[in-house]
Protein backbone atom coordinates (compact mmCIF):
# COMPACT_ATOMS: atom_id res chain seq x y z
CA UNK A 1 0.00 0.00 0.00
CA UNK A 2 1.48 3.21 -1.04
CA UNK A 3 0.80 6.06 1.15
CA UNK A 4 1.26 9.86 0.98
CA UNK A 5 1.66 11.69 4.41
CA UNK A 6 1.12 15.56 4.66
CA UNK A 7 3.70 16.79 7.62
CA UNK A 8 2.96 20.94 8.62
CA UNK A 9 5.69 22.59 10.67
CA UNK A 10 4.08 24.60 13.40
CA UNK A 11 5.32 26.85 16.41
CA UNK A 12 5.30 24.22 19.39
CA UNK A 13 2.77 26.01 21.34
CA UNK A 14 3.24 23.76 24.42
CA UNK A 15 6.45 25.91 24.96
CA UNK A 16 5.69 28.17 27.54
CA UNK A 17 8.02 30.45 26.25
CA UNK A 18 6.06 30.79 23.03
CA UNK A 19 5.18 34.11 22.78
CA UNK A 20 2.20 35.06 20.12
CA UNK A 21 2.83 38.70 19.06
CA UNK A 22 0.93 39.91 15.90
CA UNK A 23 3.18 41.68 13.20
CA UNK A 24 3.34 45.07 12.07
CA UNK A 25 1.20 44.07 8.70
CA UNK A 26 -1.91 42.38 11.23
CA UNK A 27 -1.42 39.75 9.12
CA UNK A 28 1.37 37.65 10.20
CA UNK A 29 3.28 36.80 14.02
CA UNK A 30 6.51 37.75 15.25
CA UNK A 31 8.20 34.23 14.31
CA UNK A 32 11.63 34.78 15.77
CA UNK A 33 11.82 33.04 18.82
CA UNK A 34 9.44 30.40 18.10
CA UNK A 35 10.99 26.91 18.48
CA UNK A 36 9.23 24.17 15.55
CA UNK A 37 8.07 21.26 15.99
CA UNK A 38 6.00 18.68 13.33
CA UNK A 39 2.17 19.07 14.26
CA UNK A 40 1.26 17.00 17.13
CA UNK A 41 -1.50 15.30 14.68
CA UNK A 42 0.85 14.98 11.55
CA UNK A 43 3.08 13.12 14.31
CA UNK A 44 0.69 10.12 14.56
CA UNK A 45 -0.30 10.46 11.12
CA UNK A 46 3.15 9.65 10.23
CA UNK A 47 3.21 6.72 12.64
CA UNK A 48 0.15 5.58 11.29
CA UNK A 49 1.50 5.38 7.73
CA UNK A 50 4.49 3.58 8.97
CA UNK A 51 2.83 1.19 10.66
CA UNK A 52 0.66 0.37 7.78
CA UNK A 53 4.14 -0.07 5.66
CA UNK A 54 5.93 -2.43 8.00
CA UNK A 55 2.33 -4.42 7.74
CA UNK A 56 1.29 -4.03 4.56
CA UNK A 57 4.61 -2.94 2.71
CA UNK A 58 4.17 -0.45 0.01
CA UNK A 59 6.08 3.11 0.45
CA UNK A 60 5.38 6.15 2.03
CA UNK A 61 6.01 9.82 0.75
CA UNK A 62 6.25 12.48 2.90
CA UNK A 63 5.09 16.02 1.45
CA UNK A 64 4.83 19.73 3.39
CA UNK A 65 4.43 23.05 2.43
CA UNK A 66 7.25 25.28 3.92
CA UNK A 67 10.22 26.42 3.98
CA UNK A 68 13.93 25.30 3.88
CA UNK A 69 13.28 24.81 7.92
CA UNK A 70 11.04 22.41 7.80
CA UNK A 71 13.62 19.43 6.11
CA UNK A 72 13.76 19.02 9.86
CA UNK A 73 10.29 17.56 10.09
CA UNK A 74 10.59 15.90 6.83
CA UNK A 75 13.70 14.70 7.73
CA UNK A 76 12.05 13.16 10.90
CA UNK A 77 9.31 11.63 9.19
CA UNK A 78 11.93 10.32 6.69
CA UNK A 79 13.84 9.06 9.36
CA UNK A 80 10.74 7.02 10.93
CA UNK A 81 10.67 5.22 7.73
CA UNK A 82 9.21 7.20 5.32
CA UNK A 83 10.85 6.74 1.80
CA UNK A 84 10.62 10.14 -0.24
CA UNK A 85 9.41 13.85 -0.20
CA UNK A 86 8.04 16.70 -1.85
CA UNK A 87 8.43 20.44 -0.47
CA UNK A 88 6.39 22.60 -1.94
CA UNK A 89 8.25 26.28 -1.22
CA UNK A 90 7.76 29.47 -2.99
CA UNK A 91 7.14 32.94 -1.67
CA UNK A 92 3.50 32.77 -3.67
CA UNK A 93 2.32 30.19 -1.32
CA UNK A 94 2.13 32.54 1.25
CA UNK A 95 -1.49 32.93 2.81
CA UNK A 96 -2.94 30.12 1.48
CA UNK A 97 -6.32 29.35 3.09
CA UNK A 98 -7.12 25.47 3.51
CA UNK A 99 -8.74 25.53 -0.23
CA UNK A 100 -5.17 26.76 -2.16
CA UNK A 101 -3.39 24.95 0.45
CA UNK A 102 -5.21 21.41 -0.49
CA UNK A 103 -4.98 22.45 -3.82
CA UNK A 104 -1.33 22.80 -4.11
CA UNK A 105 -0.87 19.54 -1.79
CA UNK A 106 -2.75 17.77 -4.60
CA UNK A 107 -0.67 19.56 -7.05
CA UNK A 108 2.63 17.27 -5.16
CA UNK A 109 0.59 14.11 -5.88
CA UNK A 110 -0.16 14.15 -9.55
CA UNK A 111 3.21 11.99 -10.39
CA UNK A 112 2.42 10.49 -7.10
CA UNK A 113 0.84 6.71 -6.84
CA UNK A 114 -1.09 6.48 -4.08
CA UNK A 115 -3.54 4.17 -2.59
CA UNK A 116 -4.21 6.46 0.70
CA UNK A 117 -3.41 9.91 1.92
CA UNK A 118 -3.17 11.07 5.46
CA UNK A 119 -3.17 14.40 7.07
CA UNK A 120 -3.47 15.49 10.74
CA UNK A 121 -6.61 16.19 11.68
CA UNK A 122 -6.10 19.87 12.63
CA UNK A 123 -2.87 22.09 12.58
CA UNK A 124 -2.21 23.66 16.32
CA UNK A 125 -1.25 27.03 14.67
CA UNK A 126 -4.05 27.68 12.32
CA UNK A 127 -6.62 25.13 13.61
CA UNK A 128 -8.88 24.86 10.34
CA UNK A 129 -9.21 21.00 10.75
CA UNK A 130 -9.98 21.29 6.81
CA UNK A 131 -6.95 20.60 4.37
CA UNK A 132 -7.62 17.03 4.81
CA UNK A 133 -10.89 17.20 3.68
CA UNK A 134 -10.47 19.92 0.90
CA UNK A 135 -8.10 17.46 -0.44
CA UNK A 136 -9.88 14.79 -0.80
CA UNK A 137 -12.70 16.55 -2.57
CA UNK A 138 -9.98 18.04 -4.73
CA UNK A 139 -8.82 14.40 -5.46
CA UNK A 140 -11.98 13.10 -6.04
CA UNK A 141 -11.96 10.39 -3.52
CA UNK A 142 -13.43 9.36 -0.33
CA UNK A 143 -12.49 10.27 3.08
CA UNK A 144 -12.56 10.32 6.95
CA UNK A 145 -12.20 13.45 9.37
CA UNK A 146 -10.75 12.67 12.58
CA UNK A 147 -10.12 8.77 11.96
CA UNK A 148 -8.03 7.16 15.19
CA UNK A 149 -8.67 3.58 14.32
CA UNK A 150 -7.42 2.05 11.20
CA UNK A 151 -7.56 -1.41 9.85
CA UNK A 152 -7.03 -2.23 6.33
CA UNK A 153 -9.91 -4.71 5.30
CA UNK A 154 -8.60 -6.06 2.34
CA UNK A 155 -6.76 -4.07 -0.56
CA UNK A 156 -9.83 -2.09 -1.96
CA UNK A 157 -11.36 -0.80 1.54
CA UNK A 158 -10.49 0.41 5.20
CA UNK A 159 -12.06 0.22 8.28
CA UNK A 160 -11.68 3.60 10.25
CA UNK A 161 -12.83 4.63 13.16
CA UNK A 162 -13.49 8.29 13.68
CA UNK A 163 -13.34 9.63 17.22
CA UNK A 164 -16.55 12.09 17.90
CA UNK A 165 -17.71 14.13 20.71
CA UNK A 166 -17.25 12.52 24.27
CA UNK A 167 -14.80 9.63 22.86
CA UNK A 168 -17.28 7.97 20.84
CA UNK A 169 -15.97 5.73 18.07
CA UNK A 170 -17.81 5.97 14.64
CA UNK A 171 -17.04 2.72 12.37
CA UNK A 172 -16.91 3.26 8.71
CA UNK A 173 -15.54 0.91 5.89
CA UNK A 174 -14.34 3.35 3.22
CA UNK A 175 -12.89 2.65 -0.22
CA UNK A 176 -9.39 3.22 -1.20
CA UNK A 177 -8.05 5.33 -2.45
CA UNK A 178 -8.95 7.55 -0.03
CA UNK A 179 -8.21 10.39 2.51
CA UNK A 180 -8.06 10.03 6.78
CA UNK A 181 -7.23 12.97 8.56
CA UNK A 182 -5.75 11.41 11.72
CA UNK A 183 -6.40 12.50 14.91
CA UNK A 184 -3.98 12.02 18.28
CA UNK A 185 -3.81 9.24 20.24
CA UNK A 186 -4.30 6.39 18.00
CA UNK A 187 -1.03 5.14 18.07
CA UNK A 188 2.22 6.16 20.11
CA UNK A 189 4.71 7.41 17.66
CA UNK A 190 8.12 6.48 17.39
CA UNK A 191 11.51 8.48 18.03
CA UNK A 192 13.93 8.06 15.10
CA UNK A 193 16.57 5.57 15.16
CA UNK A 194 20.44 6.81 15.20
CA UNK A 195 20.72 4.45 11.77
CA UNK A 196 17.42 6.17 10.80
CA UNK A 197 18.41 9.37 10.86
CA UNK A 198 21.88 9.01 9.03
CA UNK A 199 19.44 7.28 5.89
CA UNK A 200 17.39 9.92 6.43
CA UNK A 201 20.21 12.61 5.17
CA UNK A 202 20.78 10.61 2.01
CA UNK A 203 17.28 10.46 1.08
CA UNK A 204 16.24 13.06 -1.62
CA UNK A 205 13.90 16.04 -0.87
CA UNK A 206 11.98 16.91 -3.91
CA UNK A 207 11.37 20.79 -4.20
CA UNK A 208 8.39 22.11 -6.07
CA UNK A 209 8.07 25.80 -6.97
CA UNK A 210 4.89 27.51 -8.69
CA UNK A 211 6.38 26.47 -11.81
CA UNK A 212 6.99 23.13 -10.77
CA UNK A 213 3.24 22.15 -9.21
CA UNK A 214 1.45 23.71 -12.87
CA UNK A 215 -0.75 25.86 -10.78
CA UNK A 216 -1.21 29.44 -12.11
CA UNK A 217 -0.62 32.45 -9.70
CA UNK A 218 -4.24 33.33 -8.93
CA UNK A 219 -4.89 29.20 -8.22
CA UNK A 220 -2.21 30.04 -4.89
CA UNK A 221 -1.51 32.07 -1.95
CA UNK A 222 -4.60 34.85 -1.11
CA UNK A 223 -5.47 34.89 -4.79
CA UNK A 224 -6.57 31.35 -4.94
CA UNK A 225 -7.90 31.30 -1.16
CA UNK A 226 -11.57 31.78 -1.22
CA UNK A 227 -11.23 32.96 2.97
CA UNK A 228 -8.79 35.02 3.61
CA UNK A 229 -7.82 35.59 7.01
CA UNK A 230 -7.78 39.68 6.57
CA UNK A 231 -6.58 40.78 10.33
CA UNK A 232 -5.30 39.33 13.60
CA UNK A 233 -6.44 40.64 16.74
CA UNK A 234 -6.05 40.57 20.60
CA UNK A 235 -8.82 38.64 22.12
CA UNK A 236 -10.90 40.29 24.55
CA UNK A 237 -11.04 38.31 27.54
CA UNK A 238 -13.51 38.27 30.70
CA UNK A 239 -12.40 38.47 33.80
CA UNK A 240 -8.94 36.71 34.89
CA UNK A 241 -7.99 34.47 37.32
CA UNK A 242 -6.98 35.96 40.51
CA UNK A 243 -2.90 35.63 40.59
CA UNK A 244 -1.12 34.63 43.50
CA UNK A 245 1.94 36.59 43.53
CA UNK A 246 5.43 34.94 45.13
CA UNK A 247 7.70 32.22 45.25
CA UNK A 248 6.60 28.81 45.18
CA UNK A 249 7.06 28.30 48.81
CA UNK A 250 4.81 32.04 49.09
CA UNK A 251 2.37 30.88 46.21
CA UNK A 252 1.62 27.32 47.62
CA UNK A 253 1.38 28.92 51.05
CA UNK A 254 -1.55 31.16 50.02
CA UNK A 255 -3.37 28.89 47.83
CA UNK A 256 -3.53 25.89 50.45
CA UNK A 257 -4.80 28.67 52.22
CA UNK A 258 -7.39 29.83 50.09
CA UNK A 259 -8.41 25.88 49.74
CA UNK A 260 -8.24 25.18 53.30
CA UNK A 261 -10.98 28.28 53.75
CA UNK A 262 -13.22 26.85 51.32
CA UNK A 263 -13.34 23.23 52.86
CA UNK A 264 -11.37 21.82 50.62
CA UNK A 265 -8.82 20.28 51.84
CA UNK B 1 -29.05 38.62 1.99
CA UNK B 2 -30.57 35.27 0.76
CA UNK B 3 -31.93 32.36 3.03
CA UNK B 4 -29.85 30.80 5.84
CA UNK B 5 -29.80 27.30 5.56
CA UNK B 6 -28.84 25.06 9.00
CA UNK B 7 -27.96 21.99 9.17
CA UNK B 8 -29.37 19.80 12.21
CA UNK B 9 -27.54 17.37 13.88
CA UNK B 10 -28.28 14.12 15.72
CA UNK B 11 -27.08 11.36 16.55
CA UNK B 12 -27.86 8.25 18.70
CA UNK B 13 -31.34 8.93 18.53
CA UNK B 14 -30.69 12.50 19.99
CA UNK B 15 -30.60 15.77 18.58
CA UNK B 16 -27.47 17.81 19.53
CA UNK B 17 -27.68 20.97 20.56
CA UNK B 18 -25.35 22.87 18.59
CA UNK B 19 -28.59 22.62 16.36
CA UNK B 20 -30.85 25.13 18.32
CA UNK B 21 -27.59 27.04 18.59
CA UNK B 22 -26.91 26.86 15.33
CA UNK B 23 -30.50 28.46 14.84
CA UNK B 24 -30.15 30.93 17.40
CA UNK B 25 -26.98 32.15 15.37
CA UNK B 26 -28.91 32.09 11.81
CA UNK B 27 -32.38 33.96 13.61
CA UNK B 28 -29.36 36.98 14.73
CA UNK B 29 -27.81 37.66 11.58
CA UNK B 30 -31.72 37.83 10.03
CA UNK B 31 -32.98 36.74 7.22
CA UNK B 32 -35.43 33.25 6.94
CA UNK B 33 -34.26 30.68 8.58
CA UNK B 34 -34.84 26.83 7.29
CA UNK B 35 -33.40 23.91 9.28
CA UNK B 36 -32.54 20.60 6.99
CA UNK B 37 -33.24 17.57 8.92
CA UNK B 38 -32.06 14.75 7.43
CA UNK B 39 -32.97 11.38 9.21
CA UNK B 40 -34.82 8.59 9.78
CA UNK B 41 -38.21 8.97 11.82
CA UNK B 42 -37.05 12.21 13.56
CA UNK B 43 -40.44 13.66 13.90
CA UNK B 44 -39.95 14.66 17.41
CA UNK B 45 -36.73 16.38 16.11
CA UNK B 46 -38.35 18.31 13.64
CA UNK B 47 -41.31 19.76 15.61
CA UNK B 48 -38.65 20.96 18.43
CA UNK B 49 -36.75 22.32 15.53
CA UNK B 50 -39.94 24.31 14.11
CA UNK B 51 -39.81 26.57 17.43
CA UNK B 52 -36.13 27.95 16.36
CA UNK B 53 -36.54 28.45 12.30
CA UNK B 54 -39.42 29.53 9.72
CA UNK B 55 -39.00 26.31 7.91
CA UNK B 56 -38.02 22.93 8.46
CA UNK B 57 -36.80 21.02 5.37
CA UNK B 58 -36.82 17.37 6.69
CA UNK B 59 -35.94 14.36 4.60
CA UNK B 60 -37.08 10.86 6.00
CA UNK B 61 -35.02 7.96 4.75
CA UNK B 62 -33.06 5.08 6.33
CA UNK B 63 -30.47 6.46 4.24
CA UNK B 64 -29.38 9.28 6.97
CA UNK B 65 -30.34 6.88 10.02
CA UNK B 66 -26.95 7.71 10.95
CA UNK B 67 -24.15 10.05 9.84
CA UNK B 68 -22.70 9.32 6.42
CA UNK B 69 -20.95 12.31 5.36
CA UNK B 70 -21.00 10.77 1.36
CA UNK B 71 -24.80 10.59 2.35
CA UNK B 72 -24.92 14.28 3.94
CA UNK B 73 -22.93 15.69 1.17
CA UNK B 74 -25.04 14.37 -2.16
CA UNK B 75 -28.07 15.82 -0.03
CA UNK B 76 -26.76 19.19 0.97
CA UNK B 77 -25.39 19.84 -2.36
CA UNK B 78 -28.59 19.41 -4.28
CA UNK B 79 -30.36 21.18 -2.32
CA UNK B 80 -28.02 24.12 -2.17
CA UNK B 81 -28.07 23.81 -5.56
CA UNK B 82 -31.93 24.26 -5.83
CA UNK B 83 -32.15 26.86 -3.04
CA UNK B 84 -28.90 28.76 -2.89
CA UNK B 85 -29.37 29.83 0.27
CA UNK B 86 -27.24 33.00 1.05
CA UNK B 87 -25.10 31.13 3.95
CA UNK B 88 -24.85 27.52 5.23
CA UNK B 89 -24.24 26.95 8.90
CA UNK B 90 -22.87 23.71 10.38
CA UNK B 91 -21.73 22.52 13.33
CA UNK B 92 -18.06 22.37 13.66
CA UNK B 93 -18.39 19.15 15.42
CA UNK B 94 -17.35 15.21 14.68
CA UNK B 95 -20.43 15.33 11.84
CA UNK B 96 -19.56 18.79 10.49
CA UNK B 97 -16.00 18.74 9.77
CA UNK B 98 -16.45 15.13 7.78
CA UNK B 99 -18.41 17.40 6.03
CA UNK B 100 -17.98 21.08 5.77
CA UNK B 101 -14.56 21.41 3.13
CA UNK B 102 -15.40 18.89 1.10
CA UNK B 103 -18.93 19.95 0.40
CA UNK B 104 -17.89 23.55 -0.25
CA UNK B 105 -15.15 22.34 -2.50
CA UNK B 106 -17.40 20.29 -4.79
CA UNK B 107 -19.89 23.24 -4.59
CA UNK B 108 -17.30 25.94 -5.34
CA UNK B 109 -18.34 27.89 -2.56
CA UNK B 110 -16.06 30.08 -0.17
CA UNK B 111 -15.87 28.22 3.15
CA UNK B 112 -14.36 28.50 6.57
CA UNK B 113 -14.40 26.54 9.75
CA UNK B 114 -14.60 26.45 13.70
CA UNK B 115 -16.13 29.92 14.02
CA UNK B 116 -16.38 31.77 16.84
CA UNK B 117 -18.57 34.51 15.77
CA UNK B 118 -20.51 35.52 12.64
CA UNK B 119 -21.83 39.33 11.60
CA UNK B 120 -23.01 40.23 7.89
CA UNK B 121 -21.46 43.07 7.01
CA UNK B 122 -24.00 43.93 3.87
CA UNK B 123 -24.77 40.75 2.03
CA UNK B 124 -21.67 38.98 2.87
CA UNK B 125 -20.51 36.93 6.44
CA UNK B 126 -17.52 37.90 8.78
CA UNK B 127 -16.47 35.52 10.66
CA UNK B 128 -13.98 35.62 13.63
CA UNK B 129 -11.87 31.98 14.34
CA UNK B 130 -8.93 31.50 17.24
CA UNK B 131 -5.17 31.02 16.05
CA UNK B 132 -2.36 29.47 18.11
CA UNK B 133 -4.11 27.65 20.54
CA UNK B 134 -6.72 30.80 20.97
CA UNK B 135 -3.65 32.71 22.15
CA UNK B 136 -5.45 35.25 18.64
CA UNK B 137 -8.00 35.78 16.95
CA UNK B 138 -8.50 36.58 13.58
CA UNK B 139 -10.68 37.55 10.93
CA UNK B 140 -11.93 35.81 7.91
CA UNK B 141 -13.07 37.51 4.88
CA UNK B 142 -14.73 35.89 1.84
CA UNK B 143 -14.38 36.28 -1.76
CA UNK B 144 -18.03 37.25 -3.10
CA UNK B 145 -20.28 34.87 -3.60
CA UNK B 146 -23.87 33.50 -4.06
CA UNK B 147 -23.77 30.86 -0.92
CA UNK B 148 -20.99 30.81 1.77
CA UNK B 149 -20.91 28.10 3.83
CA UNK B 150 -19.55 28.31 7.70
CA UNK B 151 -18.55 25.60 10.40
CA UNK B 152 -19.56 26.96 13.66
CA UNK B 153 -18.09 26.13 17.26
CA UNK B 154 -19.91 24.53 19.68
CA UNK B 155 -21.20 26.62 21.77
CA UNK B 156 -20.24 29.62 20.30
CA UNK B 157 -23.32 30.99 20.40
CA UNK B 158 -25.41 29.93 23.54
CA UNK B 159 -29.04 28.52 22.48
CA UNK B 160 -31.49 30.74 22.72
CA UNK B 161 -35.53 30.35 23.69
CA UNK B 162 -36.54 29.71 19.78
CA UNK B 163 -40.60 31.12 19.80
CA UNK B 164 -40.81 30.49 16.24
CA UNK B 165 -43.34 27.93 14.93
CA UNK B 166 -41.84 27.26 12.44
CA UNK B 167 -43.75 24.61 8.75
CA UNK B 168 -42.29 21.51 8.55
CA UNK B 169 -42.33 20.47 5.28
CA UNK B 170 -41.25 16.95 4.28
CA UNK B 171 -39.11 16.99 0.92
CA UNK B 172 -38.26 13.91 -1.35
CA UNK B 173 -34.20 12.19 -0.81
CA UNK B 174 -32.88 14.44 -3.69
CA UNK B 175 -30.11 11.58 -3.36
CA UNK B 176 -31.02 8.67 -5.72
CA UNK B 177 -27.47 7.28 -6.23
CA UNK B 178 -26.77 4.30 -3.55
CA UNK B 179 -24.07 5.37 -1.26
CA UNK B 180 -21.24 2.57 -1.76
CA UNK B 181 -17.48 4.00 -0.94
CA UNK B 182 -17.69 4.84 2.30
CA UNK B 183 -20.72 2.99 4.75
CA UNK B 184 -21.39 3.55 8.32
CA UNK B 185 -21.16 0.55 10.12
CA UNK B 186 -21.67 1.03 14.01
CA UNK B 187 -20.64 2.93 17.31
CA UNK B 188 -18.03 2.05 20.05
CA UNK B 189 -18.78 3.90 23.09
CA UNK B 190 -15.69 4.90 24.96
CA UNK B 191 -13.93 2.61 27.54
CA UNK B 192 -15.42 2.83 31.35
CA UNK B 193 -12.37 2.37 33.67
CA UNK B 194 -12.03 1.98 37.67
CA UNK B 195 -13.27 5.72 38.71
CA UNK B 196 -15.79 7.92 37.37
CA UNK B 197 -14.60 11.45 36.92
CA UNK B 198 -17.59 12.98 36.08
CA UNK B 199 -19.26 12.20 39.80
CA UNK B 200 -15.51 13.31 41.44
CA UNK B 201 -15.64 16.07 44.26
CA UNK B 202 -11.77 17.35 43.61
CA UNK B 203 -9.87 16.76 40.37
CA UNK B 204 -6.27 17.17 40.18
CA UNK B 205 -5.66 17.34 36.62
CA UNK B 206 -2.34 17.51 34.49
CA UNK B 207 -1.20 18.40 30.65
CA UNK B 208 1.40 18.34 29.11
CA UNK B 209 3.18 20.72 31.34
CA UNK B 210 4.51 17.95 33.26
CA UNK B 211 6.60 16.80 31.15
CA UNK B 212 7.42 13.29 31.52
CA UNK B 213 5.37 10.31 33.43
CA UNK B 214 8.11 10.31 35.97
CA UNK B 215 6.56 13.72 37.17
CA UNK B 216 3.33 11.65 37.74
CA UNK B 217 4.06 10.27 41.39
CA UNK B 218 4.37 13.58 42.61
CA UNK B 219 0.97 14.74 41.33
CA UNK B 220 -0.15 11.20 42.91
CA UNK B 221 0.58 12.12 46.17
CA UNK B 222 -0.91 15.66 46.20
CA UNK B 223 -3.96 14.12 44.79
CA UNK B 224 -4.11 11.29 47.50
CA UNK B 225 -3.39 14.15 50.64
CA UNK B 226 -6.36 15.99 48.82
CA UNK B 227 -8.13 12.93 48.65
CA UNK B 228 -8.60 13.97 44.89
CA UNK B 229 -8.91 11.96 42.03
CA UNK B 230 -6.65 12.36 39.09
CA UNK B 231 -7.75 13.35 35.56
CA UNK B 232 -5.89 15.13 32.86
CA UNK B 233 -6.08 16.94 29.24
CA UNK B 234 -6.03 15.06 25.82
CA UNK B 235 -2.10 15.10 25.64
CA UNK B 236 -1.94 13.36 28.92
CA UNK B 237 -3.67 10.73 27.21
CA UNK B 238 -2.52 10.89 24.27
CA UNK B 239 1.08 10.26 25.28
CA UNK B 240 -0.31 7.15 27.44
CA UNK B 241 0.31 8.19 30.95
CA UNK B 242 -2.97 8.19 31.97
CA UNK B 243 -6.12 5.85 30.94
CA UNK B 244 -8.54 7.40 28.13
CA UNK B 245 -11.58 7.61 30.70
CA UNK B 246 -9.26 10.15 32.53
CA UNK B 247 -9.53 12.84 29.81
CA UNK B 248 -11.63 15.88 29.91
CA UNK B 249 -13.10 17.69 27.94
CA UNK B 250 -15.05 17.66 24.18
CA UNK B 251 -13.71 14.39 23.07
CA UNK B 252 -13.49 13.07 26.45
CA UNK B 253 -15.38 13.97 29.98
CA UNK B 254 -17.71 17.25 31.06
CA UNK B 255 -16.95 17.34 34.73
CA UNK B 256 -18.31 19.09 37.79
CA UNK B 257 -16.16 19.34 40.54
CA UNK B 258 -16.18 21.18 43.88
CA UNK B 259 -12.43 21.84 42.62
CA UNK B 260 -10.33 21.32 39.22
CA UNK B 261 -6.90 22.32 40.07
CA UNK B 262 -5.27 22.30 35.98
CA UNK B 263 -1.37 21.79 36.04
CA UNK B 264 0.17 22.26 33.16
CA UNK B 265 -3.21 22.91 30.79
CA UNK B 266 -3.18 25.35 28.09
CA UNK B 267 -6.65 25.26 28.28
CA UNK B 268 -7.46 24.82 24.89
CA UNK B 269 -11.18 25.15 24.21
CA UNK B 270 -11.78 21.76 23.63
CA UNK B 271 -10.52 21.21 27.05
CA UNK B 272 -12.63 23.74 28.79
CA UNK B 273 -15.62 22.92 27.43
CA UNK B 274 -15.31 20.21 29.91
CA UNK B 275 -14.90 21.93 33.28
CA UNK B 276 -17.40 24.98 32.97
CA UNK B 277 -19.35 22.72 35.55
CA UNK B 278 -16.34 22.92 38.30
CA UNK B 279 -17.37 25.27 41.11
CA UNK B 280 -13.64 26.44 41.24
CA UNK B 281 -11.04 26.54 38.85
CA UNK B 282 -7.44 26.81 40.12
CA UNK B 283 -4.45 26.90 37.24
CA UNK B 284 -0.59 26.42 37.55
CA UNK B 285 1.14 27.26 34.31
CA UNK B 286 4.34 28.90 33.84
CA UNK B 287 2.88 30.88 30.44
CA UNK B 288 1.12 34.09 31.96
CA UNK B 289 -0.53 34.42 28.63
CA UNK B 290 -1.69 30.16 28.52
CA UNK B 291 -5.59 30.52 27.70
CA UNK B 292 -6.70 28.32 30.99
CA UNK B 293 -6.11 31.85 33.07
CA UNK B 294 -9.21 33.00 31.58
CA UNK B 295 -11.94 30.05 33.23
CA UNK B 296 -9.57 29.89 35.97
CA UNK B 297 -10.92 31.80 39.68
CA UNK B 298 -7.01 31.56 40.90
CA UNK B 299 -3.85 30.94 39.26
CA UNK B 300 -0.29 30.30 39.64
CA UNK B 301 2.31 31.41 36.86
CA UNK B 302 5.22 29.74 38.08
CA UNK B 303 6.81 26.12 36.85
CA UNK B 304 4.28 23.29 38.51
CA UNK B 305 7.47 21.32 38.90
CA UNK B 306 8.14 23.15 41.93
CA UNK B 307 4.81 24.93 42.90
CA UNK B 308 3.24 20.93 43.58
CA UNK B 309 6.07 19.96 46.11
CA UNK B 310 5.66 23.53 48.20
CA UNK B 311 1.61 22.97 48.15
CA UNK B 312 2.10 19.15 49.10
CA UNK B 313 4.23 20.71 52.49
CA UNK B 314 1.75 23.49 52.85
CA UNK B 315 -1.71 21.11 52.52
CA UNK B 316 0.51 19.11 55.04
CA UNK B 317 1.15 21.96 57.39
CA UNK B 318 -2.47 23.18 57.06
CA UNK B 319 -4.10 19.64 58.24
CA UNK B 320 -0.97 19.60 60.59
C1 LIG C 1 -11.53 17.10 17.80
C2 LIG C 1 -10.64 17.39 18.95
C3 LIG C 1 -11.04 17.00 20.19
C4 LIG C 1 -10.24 17.28 21.29
N1 LIG C 1 -10.68 16.90 22.51
C5 LIG C 1 -9.95 17.22 23.61
C6 LIG C 1 -10.40 16.85 24.92
O1 LIG C 1 -11.46 16.22 25.09
N2 LIG C 1 -9.64 17.20 25.97
C7 LIG C 1 -8.47 17.88 25.83
O2 LIG C 1 -7.83 18.16 26.84
N3 LIG C 1 -8.01 18.22 24.61
C8 LIG C 1 -8.72 17.89 23.50
N4 LIG C 1 -8.23 18.21 22.27
C9 LIG C 1 -6.85 18.72 22.16
C10 LIG C 1 -6.72 20.19 22.48
O3 LIG C 1 -6.92 20.93 21.30
C11 LIG C 1 -5.31 20.49 23.00
O4 LIG C 1 -4.35 20.05 22.07
C12 LIG C 1 -5.01 19.82 24.34
O5 LIG C 1 -6.04 20.12 25.27
C13 LIG C 1 -3.68 20.32 24.87
O6 LIG C 1 -3.37 19.68 26.07
P1 LIG C 1 -2.43 20.40 27.15
O7 LIG C 1 -3.06 21.66 27.60
O8 LIG C 1 -2.10 19.39 28.16
O9 LIG C 1 -1.10 20.65 26.33
P2 LIG C 1 -0.50 21.96 25.69
O10 LIG C 1 -1.49 22.73 24.92
O11 LIG C 1 0.74 21.51 25.03
O12 LIG C 1 -0.13 22.85 26.95
C14 LIG C 1 0.85 22.58 27.88
C15 LIG C 1 0.85 23.73 28.86
O13 LIG C 1 1.76 23.44 29.91
C16 LIG C 1 2.44 24.62 30.25
N5 LIG C 1 3.70 24.22 30.88
C17 LIG C 1 4.76 23.64 30.27
N6 LIG C 1 5.71 23.36 31.18
C18 LIG C 1 5.23 23.77 32.38
C19 LIG C 1 5.75 23.75 33.71
N7 LIG C 1 6.94 23.24 34.00
N8 LIG C 1 4.98 24.25 34.69
C20 LIG C 1 3.76 24.77 34.44
N9 LIG C 1 3.22 24.81 33.20
C21 LIG C 1 3.96 24.32 32.20
C22 LIG C 1 2.59 25.39 28.96
O14 LIG C 1 2.73 26.78 29.21
C23 LIG C 1 1.28 25.06 28.25
O15 LIG C 1 0.29 26.03 28.52
C24 LIG C 1 -9.00 17.94 21.14
C25 LIG C 1 -8.60 18.33 19.87
C26 LIG C 1 -9.39 18.05 18.78
C27 LIG C 1 -8.95 18.49 17.43
N1 LIG D 1 1.80 23.60 5.00
C1 LIG D 1 1.40 22.32 5.07
N2 LIG D 1 2.22 21.32 4.66
C2 LIG D 1 1.84 20.03 4.73
N3 LIG D 1 0.66 19.65 5.23
C3 LIG D 1 -0.20 20.59 5.66
C4 LIG D 1 0.12 21.98 5.59
N4 LIG D 1 -0.93 22.66 6.10
C5 LIG D 1 -1.85 21.75 6.48
N5 LIG D 1 -1.41 20.50 6.21
C6 LIG D 1 -2.06 19.22 6.54
O1 LIG D 1 -3.43 19.44 6.81
C7 LIG D 1 -3.74 19.10 8.15
C8 LIG D 1 -4.86 19.97 8.68
O2 LIG D 1 -4.50 21.33 8.64
P1 LIG D 1 -5.57 22.48 8.93
O3 LIG D 1 -6.74 22.24 8.04
O4 LIG D 1 -4.85 23.75 8.61
O5 LIG D 1 -5.96 22.37 10.37
C9 LIG D 1 -2.42 19.19 8.89
O6 LIG D 1 -2.45 18.38 10.05
C10 LIG D 1 -1.45 18.68 7.82
O7 LIG D 1 -1.43 17.27 7.76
Amino acid sequence: MNIVVCVKQVPDTSDPDTEVHIDGTGKGVDQGKFSFVINDADNFAVEEAILLKEKHGGEVTVVNIGPEAANQVIRMALAKGGDSAVRLDDEKFAYSDPVATARLLASALKDVEYDLVMTGCLATDDGYGAVGIALAQLLGVPHAAYAKTVEVVDDKKLKVGRELEGGLLEMNEIELPCVLAIQTGGNEPRYASFKGIREASKKEIKVMDLAATGLSEDQVGEAGSVAVMTQYSVPEVGELAEILEGDPAETAGKLAGILKEKGLV
Amino acid sequence: MGDILVLAEHRQGELREVTLELLTLAGQLGGNVTALLLGSGVDDFASKIAGFADKVMVVDDPMFADFNQMAYQAALAEIIKNDKPGLVLIGNTGQGVDLVGSLAVELDLPFTTDAIAVVMEGDKPVVTRQYYGGKINGTINFKDAETYVIGVREAAVPAGEGGKSGEVAKVDNPVTAEITARKFLEYVEAAIGDVDITQSALLVSVGRGIREDKNLPMIEELAALMGADISGSRAVIDAGWLPADRQVGISGKTVKPKLYLALGISGAFQHVTGIKGSDLVVAINKDPDAPIFQYADFGIVDDLLKVVPALIDKIKETKG
